[in-house]
């Protein structure tokens, strides 16, 4: 790791000006940042911790939306969003007790790791980004790997969830590093069920639009039967071919929609 | 009633006391006074020429001592082999030089190329930084058959090829193998990988070089499985440093599993800087370095042949192996897919015939060496495999059919065709103990239950044979080990009678603390509180040669066994003068000498008192004092064996393998401590499943290291795996021991990856899958492939 100057500032305000300075970057849970510093291939000139800004935390249920701040770990997530199951339970399933204690769903998204588990309940449930600036729907925030809407200096401040009537997150985990090999979100609602996978994509977090429209007009695994998931495009690594994790995202789905 | 106190009893580890509070001294918690850091420039290429090396912008930052390259090491020594393999036609094995820091070429990514010293770690880091090396990059050497082909990139331009050694075993066997093949009724062939690993002990390596200019004495502090070995190595072959001058410590290890016991380059540069600067010099392996410069293990590509006759006993097996030697030949690599595998091949078999092919190849990658089992996994995985897949080409039971081919426990001491004579073993009786563990008659019942769910269950079978308490000297001698493989243990009896035994074996894990007291007490008949070990400092402890191989009981216990006997004898004399009776007379129980056929004693502590306060003792018959030394020489191997059973539900839709099952029938002859024993195998157990499901070390084609952290790398975690079952009630103690031990440290790693496997190919087959096979590790990716493959 390299010299970096820090600051905590206590509000959102005192963060984006803060996060002016050049190469200056926002520290939230440091679940991936402070490996990549430690391992000198990342040198931020300086850290603004968002973790004491108390506006950004906090679980919240209200008008059949759920609102969790930016800065909220992933236990407490897990702890606290019982209004809505499926995320509660994707939170709790995320790493181990260390990072759910440290790491953030603002940083998860805003990092967008292709294999995270976050970013699929957002894609999934439809759900609308906060930031200091504005707000970005879920289907415009993540725009390939490691990459999003965000802008220099902007903040992910909170997320809103709308609460589906059913939902459930499947993650098959990768053998070594225990993020989604492949994770497959389904969230049914009045407007349709939305289908989200993750760690399968070279493209990151994607909507599986077929199995979409057939559990939209039947909600049972047996719709997805007649369907394949396309191997285009999916990440070929030690763990997985295309093709294995194609079969993934269709047992995942399945299964994800027997379990919601 | 099980024992409360000596062999047989299960204490709990008193080492775990520090260790579990944060109390053990372990080499990184050692800090010399005035200690600088080296931080170790490795290469990030596979391969390559090293045109230049500019580190004057380096060795100019404030607090540099100074950059170190090949150039500084010309007038020493490079890092020795311990074991010189002939070949199958009379010669000696090609042997490279390894340089302590590259010399003109890189040959595996992590080669180390310059050496910084400075004031922190953080300053030799970046001082590392500022180095500019100019590489060009060669061709990377990867795969072992490309290797040996003609006109292949050479690893090391001064040798004829990639091949270290084309070894042969038994040489003049080969020709009747081949013509019991021409005449068998079956023949069973499979071509298979031994996976290469990382041991991953849970304490990445560190070594600290101290000097003291006052008397020009040297002390590395190192985390060694055997202190003494490292100090003759290092002193002898690299240093040129006289054993009175060097002293070796390794504190508290954290664990080794083979892993540790090499001499390594970061070592001899401590030891050397430390004079060169006139300051301590601490080195300290991050995680992802361990990756790139511990040795790794396994590394086998092999095909065998098993010949049955009609009635379908074994007539004939033949093997021909490709072992990984990596770029550099570590400190035992030869002997590991030699004498350590090789003369395993009759398993726990009667085959007359045996013929096994072994070439080592030199490549681009990190050097590979001895892994917990070393050679043993290798042998037994791909034989019970063979058997596995025998049996269900031949439609038997594979229970049925190990047992029909056992050795017969009426036939020991048994002369195997592999060089090796086994003293004592029952592998009916494990193998029944084991099918009574599992309840094997309703797998059935259990096998349906599963294929209501969609899942597949299948039962795995796998009976070891294992070659420990290494060795005979004499016999490893004239097999090539250029050292002895005896034990020595100094035991010590203190004034008032508590003991302290000085071993030459290293405890870095396995209990010893706990476990020798207990055969001290044992003898003697006092309280194991009474009783302390000294081990992993060379100037306290006789010269000893270490723990690998399952080799601390049978062999430093014996060692201890041997030095506590002399003691005894001694003390009787001393008793019998006290009590004025004939020493013939004398008896010692429960830490009271007695006079046979008298009411007539005196307490171990008195004994002891008199020895070192002489003023009644026999002076002009016995010298004062109560302290012995015994060196043991194993005249034979030991050979622990058992029956692993495996049983498994594999998920055909996502490839993804539950283990419901895993027992362990193991005949470890005498036990010392049934609990410190039953851990061992569930480590054991644990490592093997790693390699068989999750464990792997992959290189691409340029000779990167693909799993070269956790995030690729995957480790065994305890929801990975089953509660064990384990029995080791099945004793055939050794023969030629005194505590008639075998040992039990690797057992559970050579079993499990074939049981594991066996299982798995098992399931799928009732699947409706007929899959021969699938290599380690057996990840979801991999079995899901192979079912697609079948349908």
């Amino acid at each position: 790791m390299y010299n970096f100057d820090f600051e905590q500032p206590a509000s959102v305000d005192a963060a984006v000006a803060a996060l002016k300075d050049e190469d200056a970057l926002p520290l939230s849970g440091g679940q991936t940042l402070i490996p990549s510093m430690k391992q000198r291939l990342n040198a931020p000139s300086k850290l603004v911790s968002l973790t004491a800004i108390e506006a950004l935390k906090g679980v919240s249920a209200a008008g059949g939306a759920l609102t969790i701040g930016a800065a909220t770990t992933h236990a407490t997530v897990a702890a606290e969003a019982s209004a809505y199951p499926a995320l509660a339970a994707l939170a709790g399933g995320i790493g181990d007790p260390a990072v759910r204690n440290r790491g953030t769903i603002g940083g998860s998204l805003a990092n967008n790791d292709p294999s995270a588990c976050y970013p699929a309940a957002v894609l999934g449930s439809g759900a609308t980004i906060v930031t200091n600036a504005r707000e970005i729907a879920a289907d415009d925030f993540f725009d390939g790997v490691f990459t999003t809407a965000l802008e220099e200096g902007e903040i992910v401040t909170a997320v809103k969830f709308p609460i589906p009537e059913k939902a459930n997150y499947q993650k098959f985990e990768q053998p070594a590093s225990r993020f989604a090999l492949t994770g497959v979100f389904v969230a049914k609602t009045a407007d349709g069920v939305r289908v989200a996978v993750t760690g399968a994509s070279e493209e990151g977090v994607f909507r599986w639009t077929e199995a979409e429209e057939a559990l939209s007009a039947n909600f049972a695994p047996e719709a997805v039967d007649g369907l394949s998931a396309s191997a285009d495009g999916l990440i070929s690594d030690l763990h997985g071919t295309p093709e294995y994790r194609a079969n993934l995202i269709k047992t995942l789905t399945k299964r994800a929609v027997a379990a919601a | 009633m099980p024992k409360d106190h000596g062999i047989g009893a299960s204490p709990k580890r008193r080492e775990d006391v520090r260790f579990l509070t944060g109390a053990g001294n372990y080499t990184d918690d050692i800090n010399v006074h005035g200690q600088t850091y080296v931080h170790f420039l490795r290469s990030d290429v596979a391969h390559g020429t090293i045109n230049s090396i500019d580190a004057s912008e380096a060795e100019a930052m404030d607090g540099v001592l100074k950059v170190f390259t090949a150039k500084d090491f010309e007038a020493v020594g490079g890092l020795p082999c311990g074991w010189q393999v002939t070949d199958r036609f009379g010669e000696v094995m090609q042997e490279p030089k390894h340089p302590i820091l590259a010399e003109g070429k890189v040959r595996h990514v992590g080669d180390p190329i310059a050496a910084v010293v400075a004031e922190t770690p953080e300053l030799a880091r970046d001082a590392a930084e500022a180095i500019v090396v100019d590489i060009d990059e060669l061709p990377a050497v990867v795969d072992m058959k490309a290797a040996l082909e003609d006109g292949a990139t050479k690893v090391h331009d001064d040798l004829t090829s990639n091949l270290c050694y084309d070894w042969g075993f038994v040489e003049e066997n080969k020709e009747a193998v081949n013509e019991a093949f021409k005449n068998a009724a079956h023949v069973t062939t499979l071509e298979l990988v031994n996976n290469r690993l990382v041991a991953n002990p849970m304490e990445p390596r560190v070594a600290i070089g101290d000097y003291s200019r006052a008397n020009d004495e040297h002390t590395l502090y190192t985390t060694s499985q055997n202190p003494h070995v490292i100090r003759l190595l290092m002193g002898a072959f690299v240093l040129g440093i006289p054993e009175h001058k060097l002293r070796v410590v390794a504190p508290d290890v954290g664990g080794g599993f083979g892993t540790k016991i090499f001499h390594y380059a970061e070592e001899a540069f401590v030891t050397f800087a430390a004079k060169a600067l006139n300051r301590p010099v601490k080195w300290t392996s991050s995680r992802s370095e361990a990756f790139i410069s511990d040795a790794h293990g396994r590394d086998h590509v092999t095909k065998i042949e098993l010949a049955l006759d009609a009635d379908n006993k074994f007539t004939a097996l033949r093997t021909d192996t490709y072992a990984n030697m990596g770029a550099y030949l570590s400190t035992f690599a030869p002997s590991v897919p030699t004498w350590l595998h090789g003369t395993l091949m009759a398993g726990n078999y009667t085959t007359p015939l045996i013929y096994v092919n072994v070439k080592a190849v030199f490549t681009n990658t990190v050097p590979v060496d001895a892994y917990r089992g070393a050679g043993r996994p290798e042998a037994t995985f791909q034989l019970e495999r063979v058997i596995d897949k025998a049996a269900r080409e031949l439609g038997v039971d594979p229970a049925e059919l190990r047992r029909i081919n056992f050795i017969k426990p009426e036939q020991f001491p048994y002369e195997t065709p592999v060089a090796v004579a086994y003293d004592t073993g029952n592998y009916h009786a494990t193998l029944d103990k084991a099918l009574e563990m599992t309840d094997y008659a309703n797998f059935d019942q259990r096998a349906a239950e599963s294929k209501a769910r969609g899942k597949l269950r299948g039962f795995g079978i796998a009976h070891y044979i294992e070659a420990c308490g290494i060795a005979p000297s004499n016999l490893v001698g004239q097999l090539g080990a250029r050292a002895g493989l005896y034990e020595s243990a100094t035991v010590r009896v203190n004034a008032t009678g508590s003991i302290s035994v000085m071993t030459g074996s290293h405890s870095h894990g396995q209990g010893h603390e706990t476990t020798f007291p207990q055969v001290i007490a044992e003898m003697i008949g006092i309280d194991e509180s009474q009783v302390d070990i000294v081990h992993g400092d060379t100037s306290k402890t006789p010269m000893g040669m270490g723990t690998y191989g399952s080799r601390s009981i049978a062999v430093g216990g014996s060692a201890m066994f041997k030095a506590a006997e002399k003691v005894i004898n001694k003390a009787k004399k001393i008793a019998a003068h006290l009590m004025e009776a004939s020493e013939a007379d004398i008896e010692l129980a429960d830490g009271q000498f007695s006079v046979a056929g008298t009411d007539k004693s005196v307490a171990w502590g008195d004994v002891c008192l008199a020895a070192y306060v002489p003023h009644n003792y026999p002076l002009e018959d016995l010298e004062p004092g109560l302290e012995e030394t015994a060196f043991y020489d194993p005249s034979n191997f030991t050979y622990p064996s058992g029956a692993y059973f495996c049983e498994v539900e594999v998920d055909p839709d996502t490839g993804s393998i539950d283990i419901l099952s895993f027992s362990a029938a193991d005949d470890f002859g005498n036990v010392i401590n049934p609990m410190i024993v039953e851990g061992q195998v569930h480590g054991g157990v644990a490592q093997g499943i790693g390699q068989a499901m999750l464990e792997n070390a992959a290189y691409d084609e340029n000779g990167q290291l693909l799993t070269g952290s956790y995030m690729d790398y995957a480790m065994p975690r305890a929801a990975d795996l089953p509660s064990f079952s384990v029995d080791h009630s099945c004793q055939t103690p050794c023969t030629h021991n005194p505590l008639g031990v075998k040992g039990c440290g690797e057992a559970g790693a050579i079993g499990s990856p074939p049981a594991l496997v066996n299982a798995v190919i098992d399931a799928l087959h009732r699947g409706g899958y007929p899959v021969e096979h699938i290599d380690m590790p057996l990840s979801p990716s991999r079995v899901w492939n192979a079912i697609q493959s079948a349908k």
